[in-house]
């Protein structure tokens, strides 16, 4: 029996399409645009002006506060501006325009693809080069990776846990990256054991990737501390809180953070960024994206510049596919609905999906008729369906009792409605109301 | 590009699922059950529900359509599972003017007043055979016998006799009052357990096979139509419950006392004439297999719309329904009491939503 979350979750359609394709370089853009909020936090301040000359790897923007992160250049080429572009979210939000000349990488950044196992840095030095680099956590919250590294004083890390669980439906980015840099990762693991001055690392793979399985516990083999497991497929399995209750039946305190129970947790995307950071000098300026969809020509895993558009990867794909209905940023369950194909990728994106028309739209909203299924596949062991009604009748004490919070908006209630009610929506509506009543900002 | 791009929240994927697609779930679950009652009860089994499903669909139709002026929304099904969960509550043998009102009083009583489906605090078919139970009593209690696929629909008076009879609840009830063993009464009206278990009994059109009410529980819950949690604790506490009882029931004194030379004592009490009478009452299985019980478990307890939200809820809900039915079967004056139980429990639900949260993650 495979292990896995005990509460709620749900088994959509895996549709793993690009699963078997690789990864392939995209070509460069003519033009990047790099957004200066590509992580949770505060926005980045620029270092660089219009006009400017820039090499591939070179910082542009500098971490404005403790909770926030570096951005270097993508490309080298010439700063056009510095302006507000549409990104992923549909706002305006401010980019730097970079114009591509050519490739020029940075001196420092070892470009040779030898994987380079040793290391004599001590924990602040690597958390150093980590902060340097810019990484974020690549599974998608992009929280900055320096702050988990950080641990408060009071509190002892006993693991880490490596996710390469990759529950969303369609998305593939870190299956591929765990078969082609496996190596790399291995090391990338060591560094963040040393950084956390932890002995045991875990790594947790779903099922559906046995090749990536096998691989990864060949090479863990190799290394003291690292175990690999595979578990059970089951979404939301990739969320934090689940992965580390199906790893190791302890579960986050509501409210509170994994290292409350002596856990830290990064994504495989993050840990190969810690490994070229650390050993190769490389900062945060690109990362390996899924292309998806069922009419896509060819579903593949790119590794893509941050700040290159939408549009090119879907050309490289095969072209955008004729009963295109609805272009996501992210994964299906989680990603959100693009209205413009120029949004630039970013450090938190794992994947574009092309749902074919007849996929894009809601179905029609029906009564509930309370058959509890949202109860049963919360796994935060929420009530969807009392926290929609109480959203809508604006009860904000009692949406906090009722734990509101606690949603991970992972959308298993939406997915499995008879009724095709929109909870999530209004669970975030509720959400968004109560936090901002708890914790108001500036 | 000159194509416009749908724009939503997350998920954007969904499962596949809808009500009708649920409602479908349960009727295909009902097959097996009407199919044994066809066998054992003839051609009013058709009619009877037929009626029922047709009168069910036509009144929220109607409602809908000209009082409510609503969205008309029978394509859901809902009704259908309605009319056939009243057919199964009536005798197959019940005029047609009376399943017609049953069904008027389930769909706009049961059903519409309160909002229509997922708004109705009580189950709609229950609702319906409640009423019909208090309106019609000789009607509703009038079963015909296990007389096979030849049983006419109505019957005539000069062949009540031979065509209808009691429940095995009803014969066990009244010949206890008459002071008999539970072993002689069951001699007497030829009753045993093979042929509860496999529907050869007198009872509603619905009820009587527990093997085929069974096979659709299997159904459903292969089907993730419903979950265990109200069918098992409403079989599971009524056996527990009957069980206890029957301890210390003369009936169950004997059997103790012989295989496991158990010496428990017997209740004794004063009936109305100050006679000192044991209790005597018929084993767990037996109240497990007869009557409403696996129906009610199974089928009616399980109405979404008015059962819990949560697993602990439901198995409070279930064990609650146990219980009512045992004091009603054991110490009330109907012989049955499935519908008043879960009515009754109905009635605690929104308070169990309120009170039983799911455990919460952390």
């Amino acid at each position: 029996m495979l292990k896995t979350f005990a509460k709620g979750g749900i088994y959509p359609p895996e549709n793993k399409l690009s699963a078997k394709s690789g990864i392939r370089d995209l070509p460069l853009p003519k033009a990047v645009t790099i957004p200066l909020s590509q992580h949770l936090g505060s926005p980045s301040k620029p270092v660089v002006e219009a006009g400017e000359h820039v090499k591939t790897g070179q910082l542009i923007a500098k971490s404005e506060g403790y909770v926030s992160s570096n951005i270097h250049s993508s490309v080298s080429g010439k700063i056009t501006k510095i302006d507000a572009f549409i990104d992923s979210s549909g706002y305006k939000r401010k980019a730097i325009l970079v114009n591509v000349e050519d490739d020029q990488w940075l001196e420092d950044i070892i470009r040779s693809k030898e994987v380079v196992r040793e290391f004599s840095l001590s924990s602040e030095e690597i958390i150093n080069k980590i902060i340097e680099a810019g990484i974020v956590g690549l599974g998608g919250a992009t929280f900055p990776t320096h702050v988990k590294l950080n641990i408060p004083r009071g509190k002892k890390t006993e693991y880490l846990i490596v996710n390469g669980i990759e529950c969303e439906p369609y998305l593939t980015a870190d299956h591929a990256l765990m078969l082609e840099h496996g190596e790399e990762l291995m090391v990338g693991v060591q560094l963040l054991k040393k950084a956390l001055k932890v002995e045991k690392a875990l790594i947790g793979i779903e099922n559906n990737k046995a090749d990536a399985i096998s691989h990864i516990a060949a090479l863990a083999k190799k290394y003291e501390g690292i175990d690999v497991y595979a578990l059970k497929v089951k979404y939301p399995q990739g969320g934090e809180k689940q992965l580390i209750k199906a790893l190791l039946d302890r579960e986050v305190p509501s409210g509170g953070l994994p290292i409350d129970i002596g856990v830290v947790a990064f994504n495989v995307g993050t840990t190969l960024a810690v490994y070229e950071a650390v050993q190769k000098n490389k900062p945060l300026f690109e990362r390996i994206v899924t292309l998806t969809g069922k009419s896509v020509k060819n579903p593949s895993n790119f590794r893509v510049r941050i700040g290159t558009p939408v549009s090119l990867l879907i050309e490289e794909a095969g072209g955008l596919p004729c009963d295109t209905g609805k272009i996501v940023y992210g994964g299906p369950m989680m990603g959100k609905a693009l209205n413009d194909l120029s949004v630039p990728v970013t450090k938190g994106c794992a994947g574009i999906l092309i749902l074919p028309e007849t996929e894009s739209l809601r179905k029609k909203i029906e009564p509930c008729i309370r058959c509890s299924r949202c109860v049963s596949v919360c796994p935060m062991g929420l009530e969807p369906y009392l926290l929609m009604g109480l959203s809508q009748k604006n009860l904000y004490e009692r949406l906090e009792s009722d734990k509101v919070l606690d949603c991970i908006e992972c959308g298993s209630c939406s997915y499995i409605c008879p009724s095709n009610r929109p909870l999530l929506d209004y669970i975030r509506l509720g959400k968004a109301a109560v936090s901002k009543i708890i914790r108001p900002t500036k | 590009m000159n194509k416009l791009l749908a724009i939503s929240q997350s998920p954007h994927i969904s499962g596949n699922y809808s009500i009708r697609k649920l409602m479908l779930g349960v009727i295909i679950a009902l097959v097996p059950a009407f199919i044994t009652s066809l066998v054992f009860y003839g051609i009013g089994v058709i009619i009877v529900t037929a009626i029922s499903v047709l009168s069910c669909v036509l009144f929220e139709l109607l409602i809908q359509k000209f009082i409510l002026k609503t969205e008309v929304r029978i394509t859901d099904c809902s009704a259908v599972v309605t009319g056939l969960l009243l057919a199964f509550n009536l005798p197959s043998n019940i005029p047609w003017w009376i399943i017609i009102t049953g069904s008027l009083v389930a769909i706009g009583i049961g059903k519409m007043t309160f909002g229509g489906l997922g708004n109705n605090p009580f189950n709609p078919a229950l609702v319906g055979r409640v009423f019909l139970l208090i309106s019609f009593p000789t009607a509703m209690t009038v079963f015909p016998k296990a007389a096979g696929w030849g049983t006419p629909y109505l019957i005539p008076a000069d062949k009540l006799d031979a065509y209808t009879g009691a429940t095995p609840l009803n014969l066990i009830k009244e010949g206890i009052k008459s002071g008999k063993s539970i072993a002689e009464l069951m001699n007497i009206n030829n009753l045993n357990y093979s042929d509860m278990f496999f529907g050869n009994i007198g009872g509603s059109l619905g009820e009587i096979a527990a093997f085929a009410l069974l096979i659709g529980f299997a159904y459903l819950l292969i089907r993730r139509i419903i979950t265990w949690h109200i069918p098992a604790s409403v079989i599971g506490s009524v056996f527990v419950f009957t069980g206890l009882l029957w301890i210390f029931s003369e009936e169950g004194h004997n059997i103790l006392s012989g295989a496991l030379h158990l010496n428990l004592p017997v209740i004794q009490f004063k009936d109305v004439n100050e006679e000192i009478k044991v209790f005597h009452m018929a084993d767990p299985v037996f109240h497990i297999l007869t009557g409403g019980l696996m129906l009610g478990a199974i089928y009616m307890a399980t109405d979404y719309a008015t059962s819990p939200m949560t697993g602990r809820g439901m198995i409070i809900y279930g064990t609650g329904i146990g219980v009512i039915v045992v004091l009603i079967r054991v110490f009330g004056s109907y012989p049955e009491g499935v519908a008043f139980a879960i009515l009754i429990m109905n009635g605690f639900v929104p308070l169990i939503n309120r009170y039983i949260k799911p455990k919460r993650f952390g």
